[in-house]
């Protein structure tokens, strides 16, 4: 079953939103538009070279892929409308190919680099006032490698 | 912190920064005319990162350059070149020889310049690298490793008030703003309108609080000029009674003096704006015209009398 997941989710995400199975699915917040459907793959909105009739820069006989989410975003749930303000992690590149659908059940989807969250790892920061984070996700950091 | 940031706090006079010109050969005397050029008008200017994708002396090399000859830098870093290694490695090396200023764009796409079969990149985009810039500066890279003694950057960002969705324009600079990003550069543009409502907005939803709005506009000396705007660069929509304006000036001369008063126009508005800081200038002319925009606007270190009487011109 985890082999054929990301079979199934592929073949029925592909059809509807065009699917790239970047593996860490924000559909809900960003209008139900696939971010990485944009040619420029940008998760937080649109770039500065969107034209004058909403369409593409790279392709421009596409309609820009954010002008579309944000118009989409305001039919959605109000909390889902709301969530397309997040400021979304830069994409973690290992987990393309795989099921975003497993990725979300199992948390992983949701990891990110602890400097992400404004911490520094090492226990002699230089930040005044950052202290030492457990870090719940070895496997992401490896505690010492860089020691 | 930056003298560009120090300006910017003190809210004493607006900032004036400029665009640097791009340089392939000639080696650092190169640089340095160019920047011999600039500093007495202005306050700091964009080394940029292969603008419209098209290779050139890279944003570190020219930014240390014009440290070294006494010009203060903004290095541009775009996204659409380096994974997040790179980037960060160009901002933390960049800083070893004294440059703090960073503007973080998207880039644009590698189908602008002349090397249209290159990969695209994009492994951050723009807002992402306002955070993980800021991030530098504080004192850890992305992965979260510790950086002891972080250099004091200055990280800001650009917007374009101009290009769709034109109402979701504030919402995004303020997203830039939340990431970390204490100014922004805005894309040249030729509807004052939108650029007023997007300050408006700015200011009304707490952007320019943290963060400087610097808005832009270039100097050219051509209708045609204009025309190639409007149809090849990314993001930039001009209105066609415009260039009809500049147009139907007359002969080159009066087309010339017509575009600069255009360009003039739009500077004083943007300047009589609420919640605008400065302006960034970029100059397709070469011939002077810079020069005698800061002197007609009053402002930059050479003629604002503000700058002047409290000692901030840098001689």
């Amino acid at each position: 079953m985890a082999k054929l997941l990301p079979l199934l989710e592929h073949a029925v995400k592909k059809p509807v939103w065009d699917c790239r199975m970047c593996g860490q699915c924000v559909l809900h917040s960003t209008g139900m538009t696939c971010p990485m459907t944009c040619p420029k793959t940008l998760r937080n909105g649109p770039c500065g070279g969107v034209r004058e009739d909403g369409h593409c820069e790279v392709k421009p006989e596409m309609r820009c892929v954010w002008v579309k989410a944000e118009e989409r975003s305001h039919a959605l749930p109000h909390h889902w409308e709301e969530e397309f303000h997040d400021l979304r992690p830069p994409v973690d590149n290992r987990l393309q190919g795989t099921s975003s659908w497993t990725n979300l059940l199992t948390g992983r989807d949701r990891r990110t680099p602890a400097g992400w969250q404004g911490v520094a790892r090492e226990r002699h920061s230089a930040v005044p006032g950052a202290s030492m984070v457990e870090v719940d996700e070895p496997a992401t950091l490896p505690e010492g490698f860089h020691a | 912190m930056s003298r560009l940031s120090d300006l910017i706090a003190a809210g004493t006079r607006p900032v004036v920064t400029a665009e640097f010109p791009s340089i392939d050969g000639g080696g650092l005397p190169a640089v340095e005319r160019a920047a011999d050029e600039l500093r007495p008008y202005v306050d700091a200017v964009n080394a940029t990162d292969n603008p419209a994708a098209h290779a050139h002396a890279s944003n570190t090399s020219i930014a240390i350059g014009m440290a070294q000859f006494g010009l203060e830098p903004i290095m541009q870093v775009v996204c659409r070149d380096k994974n997040r290694l790179a980037m960060q490695a160009d901002i933390i090396g960049a800083s070893l020889f004294g440059v703090e200023n960073v503007a973080c764009l998207t880039g644009d796409d590698v189908t602008a310049g002349d090397e249209p079969e290159a990969r695209r990149v994009f492994d951050l985009d723009s807002t992402q690298l306002v955070k993980v810039a800021s991030g530098l500066a504080e004192g850890h890279y992305l992965s979260g490793r510790a950086i002891k003694q972080p250099p004091a950057l200055f990280v800001g960002a650009v917007e374009n008030p101009f290009a769709p969705p034109l109402d979701y324009r504030v919402l995004r600079a303020l997203k830039k703003s939340e990431a970390g990003a204490r100014f922004l550069q805005l894309q040249i543009g030729y509807y004052p309108e939108r650029l007023e409502a997007f300050v408006r907005g700015c200011v009304d939803a707490g952007v320019t609080r943290t963060t400087a709005l610097i808005p832009t506009v270039v100097l050219t000396k051509s209708a045609k000029a204009l025309s190639f705007m409007d149809e090849s660069v990314p993001g930039i929509s001009i209105p066609a009674d415009v260039i009809a304006r500049v147009a139907g000036a007359g002969d080159k001369d009066a087309i010339a003096e017509e575009s600069y008063r255009l360009t003039l126009e739009l500077s004083r508005h943007a300047l009589s704006l609420t919640g605008v800081s400065g302006i960034h200038l970029t100059d397709f002319r070469h011939d002077g015209s810079l020069e005698r925009l800061v002197r007609d606007l009053g402002i930059g270190p050479a003629f604002d009398p503000v700058a002047t009487a409290s000692g901030a011109t840098s001689g």
